[in-house]
């Protein structure tokens, strides 16, 4: 936390505004929420930093399809991409949370498991494959978890036709 | 997993596949070290020997239980892989209750998110509807009246009542205590009676809604609070002695499906299961929603993590619930029980008698709905499952663009390979019971 006070002392130079880092990433608060942007590159190393710093439990990743909404705020530096995980960290001794926000571009949707350090990512990362698609690279069991083995396509996708799905059991008669 | 023959056409199209739970013989390592070696921290070298260790495929039956099971909790399915009575491996398989409730969201006004979350947690559900308001509201930056918050206080935590006293019902059903299994019902009908009194509904309340709740608390509802704060302590001291004090009970508990708070922490597995192993974390005491940093009660904290702990702990919770629900009576105050802020809130029923642009209004809020500031938050609340947050991305219009819901449920279902390893078949159905896993949540 003393990362984030340092900063704040610096940004007195009113020509040029350092933006904010902690954990060497940059740094957006949304509604008093600290909010991490790191890229696809530094998104295993933090997640070790982050972990060895006490954050030691995942709590929630998930994905968001930002197919239609490109104008989004980000800070300086990182390209909006079409994907983007988001996970939940929490830190019990010192009651703190982060949310990581990491861009993931549609041409290669693949991101680093983070099974490794938080195990309990294993189903929210399955659950995240199986709706948008995105590959863990890593993962040890990357299967679909809630639709059918079957489903074609990735239901939360923006682009994904929720009008006209057929019929599950392909015997019957669609109604249309 | 590779298909060496033709599936015949029936089998095919109903197949799972890679879902299941593979072989032993054929599980690569990999999978060996996420189903032993996730939380043990086994290492990839440990796996493969535990792999050769392991017992022939001959010796080893894979069974399911569920999807139709009635102690998997609805439509939850376990595939075990047994070697006589001991479970070797297990695997949940989910999806079946999946209703897309999250694209269905995207769907809805912000007005209307209330009605689709609240299926999810269906014995919980004005929790579901407290993290989704609460979102709103942060994204709207808006602060509900005092009044408002200290219902939601009071609806919430006889919520938390009703849910436990459902855990233990179903948990005394699976043991094979049917009689607790009726007096956990009978004693959730009147908490659901309250409940009903003050939404009209005795499940799915669509109560708790963006800036406040839908209406005021009717006449009379402090009786019907104290009816129910003097009925059960009677009733409690009545399942201590039925169960706690019986030794079949505890021996078909204790020790149990036992778990560690590093397991817990390393699983993100929250709530009643991490506080049985004797971790002190309670989000309503920890990081404080709504009001309850004014009020006093105690967390409650187990030492061995195993099904008795897990279940005398929701036990206890009704205790400290009946104490918050006590000082709520006491401290109500008075006031708007919903934010006047004529964005959000539609006017009243009598000025759209009296005024056109009331009426316009009223139409316009709940056919167009609000519109919310573009942004992103994430608020949490302690369910009686765990945490249960809610994820909002808003692009500036009245329907929110990505709806998340962190479901307790599935998380902690993460940790039933972990606590099935090596237990008898009939402990997976207290196990399973102890988890207190809702579906409509996990699959959402």
């Amino acid at each position: 936390m003393t990362d984030v006070d340092a900063q704040d002392g610096e940004v007195d130079t009113p020509t040029e505004i350092a933006p904010e880092t902690l954990f060497g990433t940059l740094l957006t608060r949304s509604h008093e929420q600290l909010v991490l942007h790191p890229t696809r590159e530094e998104y295993a190393g933090l997640l070790a930093t982050l972990q060895a710093d006490g954050y030691h439990s995942i709590i929630d990743l998930c994905g968001v399809d930002y197919l239609t909404n490109f104008s989004r705020e980000l800070p300086p530096g990182i390209t909006p991409e079409r994907f983007e995980v988001v996970v939940n960290l929490i830190n019990h001794r010192e009651h703190a949370r982060l949310r990581l926000r990491v861009q993931i571009p549609e041409s290669d949707p693949v991101l680093p498991t983070a099974f490794g350090l938080y195990a309990g990512s294993e189903a929210m990362e399955r659950e995240t494959f199986d709706m948008f698609g995105i590959v863990f690279d890593g993962h040890p069991d990357l299967t679909r978890i809630l639709m059918p083995e079957d489903w074609i396509g990735h239901p939360l996708r923006k682009d994904y036709d929720i009008g006209r799905i057929p019929v599950q059991f392909k015997g019957a008669p669609a109604n249309r | 997993m590779t298909a060496t023959h033709e599936l015949p056409t029936n089998v095919n199209q109903t197949s799972e596949g890679a879902q299941e739970l593979t072989s032993a013989g054929v599980v690569a390592a990999g999978e060996r070290l996420r189903e032993l070696g996730a939380v043990l921290r086994l290492s990839e070298n440990d796996a493969l020997l535990a792999e050769r260790e392991q017992v022939s495929d001959d010796e080893t039956m894979i069974i399911n239980m569920g999807p139709q099971h009635p102690s998997t909790h609805g439509v939850l399915r376990l595939m075990l892989e047994l070697q006589g009575e001991t479970v070797l491996r297990c695997k949940p398989i989910i999806g079946y209750l999946h209703t897309g409730m999250e694209r269905t969201g995207e769907e809805l006004t912000y007005l209307q998110g209330p009605t689709n979350v609240t299926r999810m947690d269906y014995a919980a559900p004005l929790f579901t509807e407290l993290a989704f308001s609460l979102t709103v509201e942060k994204l709207l930056d808006i602060e509900v009246p005092e009044r408002a918050i200290w219902i939601r206080m009071l609806m919430t935590e006889m919520n938390r009542i009703s849910s436990h006293l459902l855990f233990m019902a179903t948990n005394g059903m699976d043991l094979g205590a049917v009689s607790m299994m009726l007096y956990g019902w009978r004693e959730r009908e009147e908490a659901l009676r309250f409940l009903q009194e003050v939404t009209g509904l005795r499940m799915n309340h669509n109560y708790i809604r963006p800036g406040g709740v839908a209406a005021d608390l009717p006449d009379g509802w402090r009786d019907g609070v104290l009816r129910l704060l003097d009925m059960l302590p009677p009733r409690l001291a009545e399942y201590d002695t039925l169960m706690n004090q019986q030794p079949i009970w505890r021996e078909r508990l204790q020790g149990v499906g036992a778990i560690t708070a590093e397991e817990c922490l390393a699983l993100g597995v929250t709530g009643p299961m991490l506080r049985s192993t004797g971790y002190d974390w309670d989000l309503r005491r920890d990081m404080p929603y709504l009001a309850f940093d004014q009020i006093e009660f105690d967390v409650v904290v187990g030492s061995y993590g195993d099904c008795f702990d897990r279940y005398a702990i929701r036990l206890a919770e009704i205790h400290e619930s009946m104490k918050i629900v006590r000082q709520c009576l006491e401290k109500m105050p008075k006031g708007d029980y919903r934010i006047q802020d004529k964005k959000v809130t539609p006017p009243p029923r009598a000025r759209i008698d009296e005024s056109m642009e009331a009426l316009i209004h009223h139409f316009k809020i709940f056919t167009e709905g609000f519109k919310v500031p573009e942004g992103e938050a994430y608020v949490a609340i302690e369910s009686p499952r765990g945490e249960l947050g809610c994820y909002i991305v808003s692009d500036g219009s009245s329907k929110p663009y990505r709806m998340h819901v962190r479901a307790p449920s599935f998380v902690n279902l993460q940790s039933l390979p972990h606590l099935m390893q090596g237990s008898l078949v009939a402990d997976a159905v207290a196990i399973i019971s102890s988890v207190d896993p809702i579906l409509g949540e996990v699959d959402r």
